[in-house]
Protein backbone atom coordinates (compact mmCIF):
# COMPACT_ATOMS: atom_id res chain seq x y z
CA UNK A 1 0.00 0.00 0.00
CA UNK A 2 1.64 3.30 -0.41
CA UNK A 3 0.23 7.19 0.66
CA UNK A 4 -1.39 7.16 -2.75
CA UNK A 5 -3.93 4.33 -1.78
CA UNK A 6 -4.11 5.16 2.18
CA UNK A 7 -7.93 6.00 2.98
CA UNK A 8 -7.42 10.18 3.99
CA UNK A 9 -8.64 13.24 2.29
CA UNK A 10 -7.08 14.74 -0.70
CA UNK A 11 -5.69 17.68 1.23
CA UNK A 12 -3.81 15.73 3.61
CA UNK A 13 -2.73 13.03 1.00
CA UNK A 14 -1.24 16.37 -1.17
CA UNK A 15 0.51 17.83 2.07
CA UNK A 16 2.18 14.35 2.74
CA UNK A 17 3.79 14.26 -0.53
CA UNK A 18 4.69 17.62 -0.28
CA UNK A 19 6.77 17.44 2.86
CA UNK A 20 8.50 14.60 1.84
CA UNK A 21 7.07 11.72 3.01
CA UNK A 22 6.72 9.27 -0.45
CA UNK A 23 6.29 5.96 1.47
CA UNK A 24 4.45 4.04 4.53
CA UNK A 25 8.15 4.05 6.10
CA UNK A 26 9.03 7.02 6.22
CA UNK A 27 5.49 7.70 7.68
CA UNK A 28 5.51 5.07 10.39
CA UNK A 29 8.83 6.43 11.69
CA UNK A 30 7.28 9.49 12.41
CA UNK A 31 5.57 10.72 15.87
CA UNK A 32 2.13 13.01 15.59
CA UNK A 33 4.04 16.25 16.98
CA UNK A 34 6.78 15.96 14.19
CA UNK A 35 3.58 15.10 11.42
CA UNK A 36 1.67 17.57 13.06
CA UNK A 37 4.42 20.43 12.26
CA UNK A 38 5.58 18.93 8.69
CA UNK A 39 1.87 19.18 7.10
CA UNK A 40 0.63 22.40 9.11
CA UNK A 41 -2.01 20.42 10.65
CA UNK A 42 -3.18 19.63 14.35
CA UNK A 43 -1.96 17.38 16.33
CA UNK A 44 -4.61 15.31 16.57
CA UNK A 45 -5.73 14.90 12.73
CA UNK A 46 -1.43 14.21 12.76
CA UNK A 47 -1.85 10.81 15.48
CA UNK A 48 -5.35 9.93 12.89
CA UNK A 49 -3.17 9.40 10.01
CA UNK A 50 -0.40 7.52 11.91
CA UNK A 51 -3.22 4.99 12.91
CA UNK A 52 -4.33 4.54 9.79
CA UNK A 53 -1.18 4.53 8.25
CA UNK A 54 -0.13 1.45 10.83
CA UNK A 55 -3.59 -0.46 10.08
CA UNK A 56 -2.65 -0.40 6.37
CA UNK A 57 0.98 -2.05 7.54
CA UNK A 58 -0.66 -4.81 9.87
CA UNK A 59 -3.00 -5.34 6.65
CA UNK A 60 -0.23 -5.56 4.40
CA UNK A 61 1.07 -8.28 6.82
CA UNK A 62 4.38 -6.81 7.65
CA UNK A 63 5.93 -7.61 11.15
CA UNK A 64 3.44 -7.02 13.89
CA UNK A 65 5.70 -6.17 16.78
CA UNK A 66 8.22 -4.38 14.43
CA UNK A 67 5.46 -2.03 13.81
CA UNK A 68 4.16 -1.49 16.87
CA UNK A 69 7.71 -0.65 17.99
CA UNK A 70 10.68 -0.86 15.31
CA UNK A 71 12.65 -3.21 15.86
CA UNK A 72 11.13 -5.07 18.53
CA UNK A 73 10.07 -8.84 19.26
CA UNK A 74 7.60 -10.58 21.03
CA UNK A 75 8.68 -12.78 23.93
CA UNK A 76 6.93 -15.85 22.32
CA UNK A 77 8.74 -15.48 19.94
CA UNK A 78 12.22 -15.19 21.90
CA UNK A 79 11.17 -18.32 23.62
CA UNK A 80 11.28 -20.63 20.53
CA UNK A 81 14.30 -18.77 19.71
CA UNK A 82 15.97 -19.32 23.24
CA UNK A 83 15.18 -23.01 23.44
CA UNK A 84 16.92 -23.90 20.45
CA UNK A 85 19.81 -22.35 21.45
CA UNK A 86 22.91 -24.60 21.69
CA UNK A 87 25.34 -24.19 24.55
CA UNK A 88 28.92 -25.21 25.02
CA UNK A 89 29.96 -27.85 27.20
CA UNK A 90 31.76 -26.95 29.79
CA UNK A 91 33.62 -30.33 30.55
CA UNK A 92 31.81 -30.92 33.91
CA UNK A 93 28.52 -32.45 33.79
CA UNK A 94 27.42 -30.63 37.25
CA UNK A 95 28.82 -27.34 35.72
CA UNK A 96 26.70 -28.05 32.65
CA UNK A 97 23.81 -28.20 35.04
CA UNK A 98 23.85 -25.19 37.25
CA UNK A 99 24.81 -23.52 33.89
CA UNK A 100 21.33 -25.07 32.42
CA UNK A 101 23.09 -26.99 30.15
CA UNK A 102 26.00 -25.17 29.35
CA UNK A 103 27.72 -21.39 29.08
CA UNK A 104 25.01 -19.58 26.90
CA UNK A 105 25.57 -18.66 23.13
CA UNK A 106 24.66 -14.58 22.43
CA UNK A 107 25.55 -13.68 25.73
CA UNK A 108 28.35 -13.03 28.07
CA UNK A 109 29.73 -14.84 30.89
CA UNK A 110 32.11 -13.36 33.46
CA UNK A 111 33.85 -16.27 35.03
CA UNK A 112 36.04 -15.17 38.61
CA UNK A 113 38.03 -16.47 41.13
CA UNK A 114 41.28 -16.42 42.58
CA UNK A 115 44.20 -16.98 41.08
CA UNK A 116 44.99 -21.15 40.39
CA UNK A 117 41.36 -22.07 40.75
CA UNK A 118 41.45 -23.07 37.14
CA UNK A 119 39.72 -20.25 35.12
CA UNK A 120 42.39 -20.27 32.48
CA UNK A 121 42.02 -24.26 32.83
CA UNK A 122 37.87 -23.46 31.86
CA UNK A 123 38.91 -20.96 28.98
CA UNK A 124 40.83 -23.36 27.21
CA UNK A 125 38.21 -26.42 27.57
CA UNK A 126 35.31 -23.97 26.26
CA UNK A 127 37.82 -23.24 23.50
CA UNK A 128 38.51 -27.13 22.81
CA UNK A 129 34.72 -27.99 23.81
CA UNK A 130 33.40 -25.38 21.53
CA UNK A 131 34.40 -27.32 18.21
CA UNK A 132 32.90 -30.95 19.48
CA UNK A 133 30.71 -32.05 16.26
CA UNK A 134 27.84 -31.40 16.08
CA UNK A 135 26.96 -35.07 15.15
CA UNK A 136 28.22 -35.38 19.16
CA UNK A 137 26.38 -32.89 20.84
CA UNK A 138 28.64 -29.73 19.82
CA UNK A 139 28.28 -26.83 17.93
CA UNK A 140 31.01 -27.78 15.19
CA UNK A 141 32.57 -24.11 15.98
CA UNK A 142 36.03 -21.61 16.40
CA UNK A 143 36.84 -20.13 18.86
CA UNK A 144 38.90 -16.79 19.46
CA UNK A 145 41.17 -16.57 22.53
CA UNK A 146 42.31 -13.36 23.90
CA UNK A 147 45.70 -13.93 26.46
CA UNK A 148 46.35 -10.68 28.05
CA UNK A 149 48.43 -12.93 30.86
CA UNK A 150 50.10 -14.92 29.24
CA UNK A 151 48.64 -17.86 30.90
CA UNK A 152 47.86 -19.60 27.35
CA UNK A 153 50.24 -22.45 27.46
CA UNK A 154 50.17 -24.15 24.00
CA UNK A 155 51.05 -27.83 25.16
CA UNK A 156 48.64 -28.24 28.13
CA UNK A 157 45.59 -26.84 25.13
CA UNK A 158 47.39 -29.78 23.15
CA UNK A 159 46.41 -32.39 26.37
CA UNK A 160 43.12 -31.16 26.94
CA UNK A 161 42.19 -30.94 23.16
CA UNK A 162 43.54 -34.75 23.59
CA UNK A 163 41.25 -35.48 26.18
CA UNK A 164 38.47 -34.38 24.65
CA UNK A 165 39.05 -36.51 21.73
CA UNK A 166 39.15 -39.38 23.72
CA UNK A 167 35.84 -38.58 25.50
CA UNK A 168 34.58 -38.24 22.50
CA UNK A 169 35.02 -41.75 20.76
CA UNK A 170 34.57 -43.28 24.39
CA UNK A 171 30.83 -41.89 24.34
CA UNK A 172 30.90 -41.78 20.53
CA UNK A 173 32.45 -45.05 19.21
CA UNK A 174 30.52 -45.06 15.99
CA UNK A 175 31.54 -41.95 15.09
CA UNK A 176 35.24 -43.27 14.09
CA UNK A 177 33.27 -45.77 11.91
CA UNK A 178 31.05 -43.88 10.36
CA UNK A 179 33.03 -41.22 9.04
CA UNK A 180 36.21 -42.39 7.52
CA UNK A 181 37.09 -39.12 6.93
CA UNK A 182 36.60 -38.38 11.06
CA UNK A 183 39.81 -40.24 11.56
CA UNK A 184 41.83 -37.55 9.81
CA UNK A 185 39.30 -35.11 11.63
CA UNK A 186 39.94 -36.17 15.26
CA UNK A 187 43.60 -34.89 16.23
CA UNK A 188 44.33 -32.85 17.97
CA UNK A 189 46.15 -30.42 15.73
CA UNK A 190 42.82 -30.26 14.07
CA UNK A 191 41.51 -28.74 17.22
CA UNK A 192 44.60 -26.29 18.09
CA UNK A 193 43.90 -25.25 14.40
CA UNK A 194 40.99 -23.61 14.77
CA UNK A 195 41.46 -21.80 17.91
CA UNK A 196 42.44 -18.26 16.86
CA UNK A 197 44.96 -16.54 19.80
CA UNK A 198 45.62 -13.07 20.24
CA UNK A 199 48.37 -12.27 23.07
CA UNK A 200 48.00 -8.65 23.99
CA UNK A 201 50.07 -6.00 25.90
CA UNK A 202 48.18 -3.58 26.82
CA UNK A 203 44.94 -1.54 27.53
CA UNK A 204 45.44 -0.29 24.29
CA UNK A 205 45.64 -3.36 22.43
CA UNK A 206 42.88 -4.96 24.16
CA UNK A 207 40.50 -1.76 23.29
CA UNK A 208 42.20 -2.27 19.92
CA UNK A 209 41.21 -5.99 19.53
CA UNK A 210 38.04 -5.90 20.45
CA UNK A 211 37.04 -3.00 18.52
CA UNK A 212 38.87 -5.43 15.27
CA UNK A 213 36.76 -8.56 16.41
CA UNK A 214 33.43 -7.04 14.46
CA UNK A 215 35.57 -6.95 11.31
CA UNK A 216 37.33 -10.23 12.06
CA UNK A 217 33.83 -11.95 13.10
CA UNK A 218 32.38 -10.93 9.65
CA UNK A 219 35.56 -12.53 8.27
CA UNK A 220 35.64 -15.91 10.03
CA UNK A 221 31.85 -16.64 10.77
CA UNK A 222 32.08 -19.91 11.88
CA UNK A 223 33.82 -18.60 15.56
CA UNK A 224 31.29 -19.43 18.04
CA UNK A 225 32.87 -18.38 21.50
CA UNK A 226 34.95 -15.34 22.02
CA UNK A 227 37.24 -15.93 25.75
CA UNK A 228 39.05 -13.35 27.02
CA UNK A 229 41.83 -14.16 30.03
CA UNK A 230 41.63 -11.96 31.49
CA UNK A 231 39.44 -8.83 30.78
CA UNK A 232 41.02 -7.29 34.35
CA UNK A 233 44.79 -7.80 33.76
CA UNK A 234 45.53 -4.58 31.84
CA UNK A 235 43.18 -2.57 33.84
CA UNK A 236 44.10 -2.74 37.54
CA UNK A 237 47.72 -1.36 36.54
CA UNK A 238 47.77 1.77 34.26
CA UNK A 239 44.70 3.59 35.01
CA UNK A 240 45.11 6.75 37.02
CA UNK A 241 42.12 8.41 36.29
CA UNK A 242 39.70 5.68 37.61
CA UNK A 243 36.33 7.82 35.45
CA UNK A 244 38.18 6.95 32.03
CA UNK A 245 38.45 3.29 33.37
CA UNK A 246 34.92 3.08 34.00
CA UNK A 247 33.75 4.66 30.30
CA UNK A 248 36.44 2.44 28.42
CA UNK A 249 35.06 -0.98 30.41
CA UNK A 250 31.45 -0.15 29.90
CA UNK A 251 32.68 0.72 25.99
CA UNK A 252 34.09 -2.42 25.85
CA UNK A 253 31.09 -4.63 27.85
CA UNK A 254 28.47 -2.94 25.12
CA UNK A 255 30.86 -3.75 22.42
CA UNK A 256 31.23 -7.29 23.68
CA UNK A 257 27.59 -7.87 24.22
CA UNK A 258 26.47 -6.42 20.92
CA UNK A 259 29.12 -8.98 19.30
CA UNK A 260 27.54 -11.57 21.29
CA UNK A 261 24.07 -10.98 19.58
CA UNK A 262 25.01 -10.36 16.35
CA UNK A 263 27.37 -13.24 15.38
CA UNK A 264 25.55 -15.41 17.67
CA UNK A 265 28.81 -16.42 20.02
CA UNK A 266 29.33 -16.90 23.49
CA UNK A 267 31.85 -14.07 24.85
CA UNK A 268 33.48 -15.34 28.21
CA UNK A 269 35.21 -12.94 30.35
CA UNK A 270 37.75 -14.26 33.19
CA UNK A 271 38.32 -11.90 36.42
CA UNK A 272 40.50 -11.33 38.89
CA UNK A 273 39.66 -11.04 42.52
CA UNK A 274 40.63 -7.67 44.73
CA UNK A 275 39.78 -7.20 48.57
CA UNK A 276 37.63 -4.91 49.32
CA UNK A 277 36.47 -3.25 52.71
CA UNK A 278 32.58 -3.84 53.41
CA UNK A 279 30.84 -4.06 56.52
CA UNK A 280 33.85 -3.76 58.61
CA UNK A 281 35.66 -6.57 57.12
CA UNK A 282 37.68 -7.41 53.79
CA UNK A 283 36.40 -9.59 51.58
CA UNK A 284 37.60 -11.19 48.13
CA UNK A 285 35.11 -9.83 45.06
CA UNK A 286 35.96 -9.43 41.44
CA UNK A 287 37.96 -6.99 40.48
CA UNK A 288 37.26 -3.92 38.29
CA UNK A 289 34.38 -2.17 40.53
CA UNK A 290 30.89 -2.16 40.96
CA UNK A 291 29.69 -0.54 37.72
CA UNK A 292 31.30 -3.56 35.67
CA UNK A 293 29.61 -5.91 37.62
CA UNK A 294 26.29 -4.73 35.45
CA UNK A 295 27.95 -5.96 32.58
CA UNK A 296 27.96 -9.35 32.16
CA UNK A 297 24.67 -11.58 31.74
CA UNK A 298 26.10 -14.52 34.27
CA UNK A 299 28.56 -14.42 36.21
CA UNK A 300 30.63 -17.45 37.68
CA UNK A 301 32.27 -17.11 40.85
CA UNK A 302 35.14 -20.12 40.84
CA UNK A 303 36.10 -20.84 44.76
CA UNK A 304 37.79 -23.35 46.69
CA UNK A 305 36.43 -25.29 49.87
CA UNK A 306 38.47 -27.43 51.46
CA UNK A 307 40.65 -28.78 49.11
CA UNK A 308 37.38 -28.93 45.90
CA UNK A 309 36.87 -26.27 43.80
CA UNK A 310 33.32 -25.38 43.16
CA UNK A 311 31.50 -22.92 40.89
CA UNK A 312 29.05 -20.89 42.09
CA UNK A 313 26.32 -19.03 39.58
CA UNK A 314 26.20 -15.64 41.31
CA UNK A 315 24.46 -13.77 38.33
CA UNK A 316 21.65 -14.84 35.76
CA UNK A 317 18.92 -13.61 34.09
CA UNK A 318 16.96 -17.33 34.07
CA UNK A 319 18.64 -19.93 36.63
CA UNK A 320 18.82 -20.08 40.21
CA UNK A 321 22.22 -19.37 42.31
CA UNK A 322 23.48 -23.00 42.57
CA UNK A 323 27.35 -24.57 43.50
CA UNK A 324 28.59 -27.24 41.80
CA UNK A 325 31.84 -28.56 42.33
CA UNK A 326 34.37 -29.59 39.78
CA UNK A 327 37.72 -31.06 39.00
CA UNK A 328 40.77 -30.15 36.90
CA UNK A 329 42.39 -33.51 35.47
CA UNK A 330 45.17 -33.93 33.12
CA UNK A 331 42.42 -34.15 30.57
CA UNK A 332 41.26 -30.86 31.16
CA UNK A 333 37.94 -29.67 33.92
CA UNK A 334 35.68 -32.55 34.22
CA UNK A 335 33.65 -33.50 37.57
CA UNK A 336 34.74 -33.97 40.91
CA UNK A 337 34.84 -37.34 41.76
CA UNK A 338 33.86 -38.37 45.17
CA UNK A 339 34.77 -41.95 46.31
CA UNK A 340 30.99 -43.29 46.15
CA UNK A 341 29.63 -42.69 43.00
CA UNK A 342 30.55 -43.77 39.62
CA UNK A 343 31.60 -40.93 37.48
CA UNK A 344 29.13 -38.95 35.59
CA UNK A 345 28.66 -38.94 31.55
CA UNK A 346 30.80 -35.79 30.56
CA UNK A 347 28.61 -35.57 26.99
CA UNK B 1 51.75 -1.43 19.16
CA UNK B 2 50.06 1.21 21.37
CA UNK B 3 52.16 4.06 20.53
CA UNK B 4 52.12 3.23 17.00
CA UNK B 5 51.89 6.72 15.61
CA UNK B 6 48.49 8.09 13.95
CA UNK B 7 50.40 9.85 11.29
CA UNK B 8 51.79 6.56 9.79
CA UNK B 9 48.29 4.72 9.80
CA UNK B 10 47.37 6.40 6.51
CA UNK B 11 44.00 7.68 7.31
CA UNK B 12 42.60 10.35 5.49
CA UNK B 13 44.34 13.30 5.98
CA UNK B 14 41.65 15.80 6.60
CA UNK B 15 41.51 13.48 10.12
CA UNK B 16 44.88 12.64 10.34
CA UNK B 17 45.33 16.29 10.30
CA UNK B 18 42.67 17.01 12.85
CA UNK B 19 43.82 14.02 15.45
CA UNK B 20 47.01 16.17 15.19
CA UNK B 21 46.10 19.13 16.21
CA UNK B 22 44.46 18.07 19.24
CA UNK B 23 47.81 15.88 20.02
CA UNK B 24 46.42 12.67 19.53
CA UNK B 25 49.60 11.03 18.36
CA UNK B 26 49.28 7.48 19.34
CA UNK B 27 46.84 4.92 18.48
CA UNK B 28 46.34 4.98 22.45
CA UNK B 29 45.26 8.59 22.54
CA UNK B 30 42.63 7.74 20.13
CA UNK B 31 41.46 4.32 21.15
CA UNK B 32 41.00 5.84 25.50
CA UNK B 33 38.51 8.37 23.57
CA UNK B 34 34.79 8.12 23.81
CA UNK B 35 33.11 7.57 20.77
CA UNK B 36 31.43 11.19 21.36
CA UNK B 37 34.57 13.41 22.13
CA UNK B 38 35.80 11.92 18.92
CA UNK B 39 33.06 13.12 16.74
CA UNK B 40 33.73 16.56 18.21
CA UNK B 41 37.59 16.10 17.67
CA UNK B 42 36.95 15.18 14.33
CA UNK B 43 33.99 17.61 13.80
CA UNK B 44 31.62 14.59 12.11
CA UNK B 45 29.20 12.08 12.21
CA UNK B 46 29.04 8.89 14.15
CA UNK B 47 29.65 6.72 11.19
CA UNK B 48 33.22 8.78 10.28
CA UNK B 49 34.09 8.36 13.82
CA UNK B 50 33.65 4.80 14.21
CA UNK B 51 35.13 4.03 10.63
CA UNK B 52 38.35 6.14 11.93
CA UNK B 53 38.31 4.25 14.97
CA UNK B 54 37.78 0.38 13.01
CA UNK B 55 41.07 1.67 11.15
CA UNK B 56 43.15 2.53 13.98
CA UNK B 57 42.20 -0.42 15.75
CA UNK B 58 42.69 -3.03 13.11
CA UNK B 59 46.36 -1.55 12.71
CA UNK B 60 46.96 -1.23 16.57
CA UNK B 61 45.67 -4.78 17.23
CA UNK B 62 48.47 -7.00 17.58
CA UNK B 63 48.55 -10.03 14.63
CA UNK B 64 46.70 -13.43 15.56
CA UNK B 65 47.99 -17.04 15.36
CA UNK B 66 46.41 -20.00 15.39
CA UNK B 67 47.01 -22.48 18.46
CA UNK B 68 48.65 -24.76 15.80
CA UNK B 69 51.05 -22.27 15.00
CA UNK B 70 51.75 -21.58 18.31
CA UNK B 71 52.61 -24.42 19.53
CA UNK B 72 54.57 -25.62 16.17
CA UNK B 73 56.66 -22.44 16.75
CA UNK B 74 57.26 -23.73 20.24
CA UNK B 75 58.41 -27.11 19.15
CA UNK B 76 60.88 -25.57 16.79
CA UNK B 77 62.21 -23.63 19.03
CA UNK B 78 63.75 -26.37 20.94
CA UNK B 79 62.08 -27.18 24.05
CA UNK B 80 61.26 -23.57 24.67
CA UNK B 81 61.98 -24.49 27.90
CA UNK B 82 64.92 -24.48 30.39
CA UNK B 83 65.51 -27.97 31.86
CA UNK B 84 66.57 -28.12 35.54
CA UNK B 85 68.83 -30.33 35.77
CA UNK B 86 66.23 -31.83 38.56
CA UNK B 87 64.59 -34.87 37.23
CA UNK B 88 61.43 -34.68 39.27
CA UNK B 89 60.92 -30.88 38.88
CA UNK B 90 61.59 -31.06 35.61
CA UNK B 91 59.09 -33.73 35.36
CA UNK B 92 56.40 -31.49 36.46
CA UNK B 93 57.12 -28.69 34.59
CA UNK B 94 56.80 -30.65 31.42
CA UNK B 95 60.46 -30.24 30.46
CA UNK B 96 61.64 -27.17 32.65
CA UNK B 97 60.97 -23.60 32.92
CA UNK B 98 58.81 -22.12 30.00
CA UNK B 99 60.36 -19.64 27.82
CA UNK B 100 58.32 -17.09 27.70
CA UNK B 101 56.46 -16.88 30.41
CA UNK B 102 56.96 -15.20 33.96
CA UNK B 103 58.06 -18.12 36.25
CA UNK B 104 57.40 -17.41 40.52
CA UNK B 105 59.78 -19.01 42.86
CA UNK B 106 58.15 -18.42 46.44
CA UNK B 107 59.79 -20.12 49.88
CA UNK B 108 60.56 -19.06 53.68
CA UNK B 109 64.17 -17.79 54.18
CA UNK B 110 67.13 -20.23 53.90
CA UNK B 111 65.20 -22.85 51.66
CA UNK B 112 67.82 -22.38 48.93
CA UNK B 113 65.80 -20.16 46.52
CA UNK B 114 68.88 -18.01 45.49
CA UNK B 115 70.96 -21.10 45.55
CA UNK B 116 68.66 -22.32 42.62
CA UNK B 117 68.23 -19.06 40.82
CA UNK B 118 72.40 -19.19 40.68
CA UNK B 119 72.22 -23.06 39.25
CA UNK B 120 69.55 -21.61 36.86
CA UNK B 121 71.64 -18.90 35.81
CA UNK B 122 74.36 -21.18 35.05
CA UNK B 123 72.47 -23.68 33.31
CA UNK B 124 71.34 -20.91 30.66
CA UNK B 125 75.21 -20.06 29.83
CA UNK B 126 76.21 -23.62 28.75
CA UNK B 127 75.82 -24.74 25.25
CA UNK B 128 72.81 -26.67 24.50
CA UNK B 129 74.39 -29.79 23.93
CA UNK B 130 74.81 -29.62 28.11
CA UNK B 131 71.12 -29.05 28.29
CA UNK B 132 71.58 -25.04 28.46
CA UNK B 133 70.67 -22.39 26.72
CA UNK B 134 73.71 -20.84 24.96
CA UNK B 135 72.51 -17.63 25.94
CA UNK B 136 73.25 -14.25 28.58
CA UNK B 137 71.48 -14.03 31.79
CA UNK B 138 70.87 -10.98 33.47
CA UNK B 139 70.74 -11.45 37.12
CA UNK B 140 68.92 -8.33 38.45
CA UNK B 141 70.54 -8.47 42.71
CA UNK B 142 68.45 -6.43 44.90
CA UNK B 143 69.47 -8.14 48.39
CA UNK B 144 73.28 -8.39 47.57
CA UNK B 145 73.58 -11.83 47.41
CA UNK B 146 75.55 -13.01 44.06
CA UNK B 147 77.95 -14.86 44.77
CA UNK B 148 80.61 -15.08 41.60
CA UNK B 149 82.52 -17.55 44.07
CA UNK B 150 79.82 -19.81 44.20
CA UNK B 151 78.64 -19.58 40.84
CA UNK B 152 82.22 -20.95 39.96
CA UNK B 153 81.74 -23.99 42.82
CA UNK B 154 78.42 -24.54 41.16
CA UNK B 155 79.78 -24.66 37.62
CA UNK B 156 83.49 -26.92 38.60
CA UNK B 157 81.18 -29.55 40.61
CA UNK B 158 77.96 -29.68 38.58
CA UNK B 159 79.89 -30.28 34.89
CA UNK B 160 83.48 -30.79 35.44
CA UNK B 161 83.86 -31.79 32.00
CA UNK B 162 83.26 -27.87 30.97
CA UNK B 163 84.95 -26.50 33.79
CA UNK B 164 87.92 -28.27 33.75
CA UNK B 165 88.69 -26.48 30.57
CA UNK B 166 90.90 -23.92 29.90
CA UNK B 167 89.00 -20.15 30.09
CA UNK B 168 85.27 -21.87 29.64
CA UNK B 169 85.13 -21.09 33.22
CA UNK B 170 85.57 -17.15 32.64
CA UNK B 171 83.22 -17.43 29.25
CA UNK B 172 80.68 -18.89 30.95
CA UNK B 173 80.52 -16.68 34.05
CA UNK B 174 81.14 -14.07 31.57
CA UNK B 175 77.52 -14.46 30.18
CA UNK B 176 76.04 -13.62 33.35
CA UNK B 177 75.96 -9.69 33.99
CA UNK B 178 74.90 -8.28 37.06
CA UNK B 179 72.85 -5.71 38.39
CA UNK B 180 72.20 -3.64 41.14
CA UNK B 181 69.49 -1.52 41.68
CA UNK B 182 69.20 0.24 44.90
CA UNK B 183 64.89 1.46 44.54
CA UNK B 184 62.36 0.63 43.02
CA UNK B 185 62.44 3.59 40.30
CA UNK B 186 66.03 2.85 39.22
CA UNK B 187 65.42 -0.78 38.83
CA UNK B 188 62.07 0.24 36.57
CA UNK B 189 64.45 2.63 34.53
CA UNK B 190 66.68 -0.40 33.98
CA UNK B 191 64.35 -2.82 32.77
CA UNK B 192 63.34 0.06 30.35
CA UNK B 193 66.51 0.90 29.21
CA UNK B 194 67.08 -3.11 29.54
CA UNK B 195 64.52 -3.88 26.26
CA UNK B 196 67.22 -3.09 23.46
CA UNK B 197 69.55 -4.67 24.98
CA UNK B 198 67.95 -8.30 25.92
CA UNK B 199 67.27 -8.16 22.23
CA UNK B 200 70.83 -7.12 21.10
CA UNK B 201 72.65 -9.33 23.43
CA UNK B 202 70.80 -12.69 23.05
CA UNK B 203 69.91 -13.01 26.64
CA UNK B 204 68.13 -15.81 27.50
CA UNK B 205 67.10 -15.59 31.08
CA UNK B 206 66.00 -13.09 33.13
CA UNK B 207 66.16 -13.16 37.13
CA UNK B 208 65.30 -11.34 39.49
CA UNK B 209 66.30 -11.83 43.27
CA UNK B 210 64.12 -10.90 44.44
CA UNK B 211 60.64 -8.82 44.31
CA UNK B 212 60.17 -8.18 47.88
CA UNK B 213 63.30 -6.79 48.64
CA UNK B 214 62.78 -4.31 45.80
CA UNK B 215 59.26 -3.35 47.23
CA UNK B 216 60.44 -2.84 50.73
CA UNK B 217 63.00 -0.81 49.89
Amino acid sequence: MEIADLPICTSHRAKLLAAGYSSLAALSAADPPRLALDLNIEIPEAEDILKIAVCANKFKGADGPSSVIKGAQNAWDMLSDEQSRKHINTGSGDLNNILGGGIHCKEVTEIGGVPGIGKTQLGIQLAINVQIPVECGGLGGKSVYIDTEGSFMVERVYQIAEGCISDILEYFPHYQNKAPSGQEKLKPESFLADIYYFRICSYTEQIAVINYLEKFLGEHKDVRIVIIDSVTFHFRQDFDDMALRTRVLSGLSLKLMKLAKTYNLAVVLLNQVTTKFTEGSFQLTLALGDSWSHSCTNRLILYWDGNLRYAYLDKSPSLPAVSAPYAVTGKGVRDAVSSNRKRARVM
Amino acid sequence: MANKLVSEMRLPPHLAHLLAARGLTTAKDVLSLPEVELMSVLDTGIHTARAAVAHVSEIACPPYQTALALLESVRLGGSGRLATALRGLDNSLGGGIPLGKLTEIVGPSGIGKTQFCLKLALLATLPECYGGLNGRVVYIDTEFKFSSQRIIEIGKKSFPQIFRQEGLAQKMSGRILVVRPTSLSDFTKSLEQMKVTLLQHDVKLLIVDSMAALMSS
